[in-house]
């Protein structure tokens, strides 16, 4: 090994006896070292003397699997034993460990997988051929001859463990390219099961998240917030709580936006927060209640969209439409939504030596590391961020302003570094918290010719921007559009002649967020009822009907058709009687091709959701069982805040406190779910986001199907739907 | 003054005020963290604990009301129902951001005891108090059927 490679790696704390470490460099060259090295590097993955292999995944865990998805990479190329594998997360390190795509460090999109495919794949195969090589070296024969098959190296009868030739391995020099696999010889990317590698910890009570950090001379805060979105601190009374058992001080936070309360405990903090009273400047905060939101809205689809956002532009293709056989309107109005991942947020700050240590389920590592170090002004590499395992976001953690790693190091610093701090949320304040999916109002006007097929459709959008403001902006927003806004509508596969797409944007001081499938996640609602009521009008089968818009010689439309047919095959969609409660929709994001029909019936006269029949095209499957989950998950999450969640307000005031009014799925409410996923060796794509967008429309359409009642405002039990 | 409270099998001092909840008992003061906060009102079920055997809300749970009976958290549970129950819910790999599923697992032990087949609306109505975000109840219904089957066996 040459001093070159030697230095950039990281000594490895912990390992036993010599450890071999591979990883990228930070000119982006795959190299090697020993764990006795004082490289300055951190690698992918690490061999112990032991021979477990230790996988360093740069991606966090929110529960979408991803953790296992990448140990199977490594594992699959290495040809590594399954249980001889386990995974640690990865330190901030934007040279190393950014995503491909984004060129920061973080998840989101459902890119975890699509970016990592061929990097992790490399680690593991360079890892590889150093084992070989080195075995080689070590029993003095050819390399070529040996052979490794589940974690044992073997040539004639010799045999050896990964940790047997790991010394030896880290005096060879990685190769430049080293060869992969043919998809014919996986053995574990593509197995039906294996088993994931959080799930023990996370059935024994071991598993690590951030609320269950505790560090020495430690604080636990939470945080008194202004009511209103924008409202700032005037005066605060902690006198009331001076008594209380635990309570340590009460201080402003610098930037106004509310008041951090110091206890000995998460519950002395909880409890003395209730004896405060604060009041509030509202002079630049958002007082408006959720009629007069939805009004602005409304009123905004009704005029000229501030942005155009297709080629077409409204007026034409209104005008075309005067001369439509049949003319099929709709308007959909789509709530506020919070995420409420069930562990509320919260982080651990503490002194290190050069700075100081983020204890947190960290979605976007760099982007918070360079938040704390803004508030503490140190340097960002002296911020340490340590990532343990999420207890669920939807987008809540991967957040450009890291607002609760921020209130954590104001309220670290307003303490001078002299304690660790627990910033906790609670639910309620989860709930109130903002970061909200967006409110979407739309409003779709479809022409008919006189065989039922489009020739125009205009669809004006009104709703609050995301991505304006943010670090993303340049990459989303063109023209005045931020295409979060109109993704799934603009792009369809369907080959609509005429569509004309307008936004209107929205404005608050409230922050909005993305929610699990973004854009889509409201757009395939209105998209596929849209389909729906089309193929109704046209008085045609509604499958038949989407698949007549698909151009099946290109690649997208094939694959997007052969999802929708598989959903219906599979769900006896042709057999079925209308009337029978049987709903259809498919939507593409995230690169991945998803169909769902669900199957409701009557219960006393409530809706009972049966069932849903999913078909996902995401490429490769490289964890099958993982992706069923997330097509179960992403139908479960989805379905949740269709059937009866909103974030609503009076006088700008939440008024949702707790899961009582934000009541989420629940076990009762949850269909049979069948998972149909297409075979395929195409480079994988999303699959923790795409099974949402569909499901909305799906229960939408079944309940027509079964009711004859249109529901395009949700959620669905505020507007007359009663679920069994 | 302080109490004593009989966790897990031993006895510990507990020093936290006496209408403190049991779940920040465990959590803060006795660094049992396997039981969760989720919601605080006992809407949400991820801080199940079972007191004397039975799945309970610790967060809604004064440390003082526990007196003798005993606690026990998922980091000791050994029954044969939570043996199989914990067996199951790997085989299926129920688990996804895993936040919930000590609390899914305390109350689904519970259940197996009282029924040892349950059927799908004895599991709907016994387990619609635990919620999970990541919506994993399609294997928590197929896990509680497999882990009925492990302690037939």
């Amino acid at each position: 090994m040459t001093q070159l490679s030697r230095r950039r790696f990281l000594q490895a704390g912990t390992a036993v006896g010599v450890s071999l470490v591979i990883g990228l460099d930070t000119n982006g060259t795959l190299a090697v070292a020993s764990t006795n090295t004082d490289a300055s590097i951190n690698p992918f993955l690490k061999i112990d003397g032991d021979g477990t292999v230790t996988v360093i995944a740069k991606h966090f865990e929110m529960g979408q699997g991803t953790s296992t998805g990448l140990a199977t990479l490594v594992a699959e190329e290495l040809d590594a034993n399954w249980d001889d594998v386990k995974v640690d997360f990865a330190p901030a390190n934007n040279a190393l460990y950014s995503n491909l795509f984004f060129k920061i460090q973080g998840t989101g999109g459902s890119t975890a997988m699509a970016n990592s495919f061929m990097q992790y794949r490399e680690a593991g195969a360079s890892a590889r051929d150093l084992l070989v090589r080195a075995a080689a070296k070590d029993w003095g024969v050819d390399a070529s001859e040996i052979t490794i098959s589940e974690g044992l190296i073997t040539h004639g009868s010799k045999s050896a463990g990964f940790g047997d030739v790991a010394s030896t391995a880290t005096t060879l020099e990685p190769v430049a390219s080293p060869v992969l696999k043919q998809p014919a010889d996986f053995t574990l990317i593509g197995r039906d099961y294996l088993q994931r590698k959080d799930s023990v910890a996370k059935t024994n009570g071991t598993a690590e998240f951030a609320m269950d950090v505790k560090v020495p001379n430690m604080l636990y805060v939470t945080l008194l917030r202004a009511p209103c979105a924008g409202g700032k601190l005037a005066t605060f009374d902690a006198s009331g709580a001076k008594d209380a058992p635990g309570f340590i001080d009460a201080m402003a936070l610098p930037n106004k936006a509310g008041v951090a309360i110091y206890a000995d405990s998460t519950y002395a903090s909880i409890r003395a927060r209730k004896l405060i009273t604060a009041t509030w400047d509202d002079s630049e905060a958002d007082t408006r209640g959720s009629e007069a939101m939805m009004a602005e809205h409304v009123a905004l689809v009704g005029a000229d969209p501030q942005f155009p956002a297709t080629p077409v532009d409204i007026a034409t293709v209104s005008a075309l439409n005067s001369d439509a056989a049949k003319m099929v309107d709709a308007q959909f109005t789509l709530p506020n939504l919070a995420h409420a991942p069930m562990e509320p947020m919260n982080c651990v700050i503490e002194p290190t030596a050069t700075g100081v240590r983020v204890h947190d389920g960290c979605q976007m590592p760099t982007i918070t590391q360079g938040a704390v170090a803004a508030v503490l002004q140190l340097a960002p590499e002296n911020v340490e961020i340590r990532t343990v395992f999420a207890g669920g976001s939807f987008g809540r953690r991967a957040n450009t302003v890291s607002d609760y790693h921020v209130e954590a190091a104001m309220a670290y610093a307003l303490k001078e570094g002299k304690h660790a701090i627990k910033l906790i949320w609670s639910r309620e304040d989860d709930l109130a918290g903002g970061f909200y999916r967006p409110m979407s109002v739309q409003k779709v006007s479809v022409g008919l010719d006189e065989n039922g097929r489009v020739q125009g459709w205009e669809h004006r959008l009104a709703s609050q921007s995301i991505m304006k403001g943010t670090p993303f902006e340049s990459m989303v927003v063109h023209d005045g559009v931020d295409h979060s806004t109109v993704e799934g509508i603009v792009d369809t596969l369907y080959q609509i002649p005429q569509m004309a797409v307008g936004v209107s944007d929205y404005s608050t001081p409230r922050p909005a967020l993305w929610w699990r499938a973004v854009g889509h996640s409201q757009n395939a609602f209105t998209m596929e009822i849209m389909m729906d009521m089309l193929a109704h009008a046209a008085d045609e089968d509604p499958v038949d009907y989407r698949l007549s818009y698909l151009d099946e010689g290109d690649e997208k439309g094939s694959r997007f058709a052969e999802v929708i047919r598989l959903a219906a095959k599979e769900s006896g969609w042709h057999e079925r009687q209308k009337g029978e409660g049987y709903g259809f929709a498919a939507h593409f994001s995230f690169n991945t091709y998803v169909a769902e029909v669900a199957k409701v019936s009557l219960v006393d006269g409530k809706i009972s959701i049966d069932k849903f029949t999913c078909a996902v095209d995401c490429g490769i499957a490289i964890n099958p069982d993982v992706i069923r989950a997330q097509m179960e998950g992403a139908i479960g999450y989805g379905l949740g805040a269709i059937m009866r969640n909103q974030i609503s307000f009076k006088d700008g005031v939440v008024e949702q406190s707790n899961f009582p009014d934000y009541e989420p799925l629940r076990i009762s409410d949850m269909p049979d779910v069948a998972v149909h996923i297409v075979t395929s060796n195409e480079a994988p794509s999303g699959a923790g986001e795409p099974g949402l967008p569909p499901a909305g429309a799906a229960l939408s359409n079944a309940i027509f199907d079964l009711t004859g009642n249109r529901n395009t405002e949700l959620p669905m039990t505020v507007h007359g739907v009663s679920f069994a | 003054m302080s109490l004593t409270l009989k966790v897990n099998g031993e006895n510990r001092e507990i020093n936290s005020p006496p209408d403190t909840p049991l779940l920040w008992v465990l959590r803060d003061e006795l660094d049992l963290t396997g039981t969760k906060f989720g919601c605080g009102v006992a809407s949400c079920g991820a801080c199940t604990v079972h007191v004397n055997g039975r799945a309970q809300r610790s967060c809604v749970l004064p440390v003082s009301a526990v007196g003798e009976q005993e606690v026990t958290t998922i980091e000791s549970i050994e029954s044969k129902a939570a043996q199989a129950v914990q067996q199951a819910w790997q085989e299926l790999d129920v688990v996804q951001c895993g936040y919930c599923q000590s609390g899914q697992i305390m109350q689904a032990t519970t259940l197996l005891e009282d029924h040892a087949k349950p059927d799908d609306t004895q599991i709907n109505t016994f387990m619609n108090g635990n919620a999970c975000k990541c919506a994993t109840y399609h294997r928590i219904r197929a896990a509680i059927h497999r882990a009925s089957e492990i302690m037939e066996a």
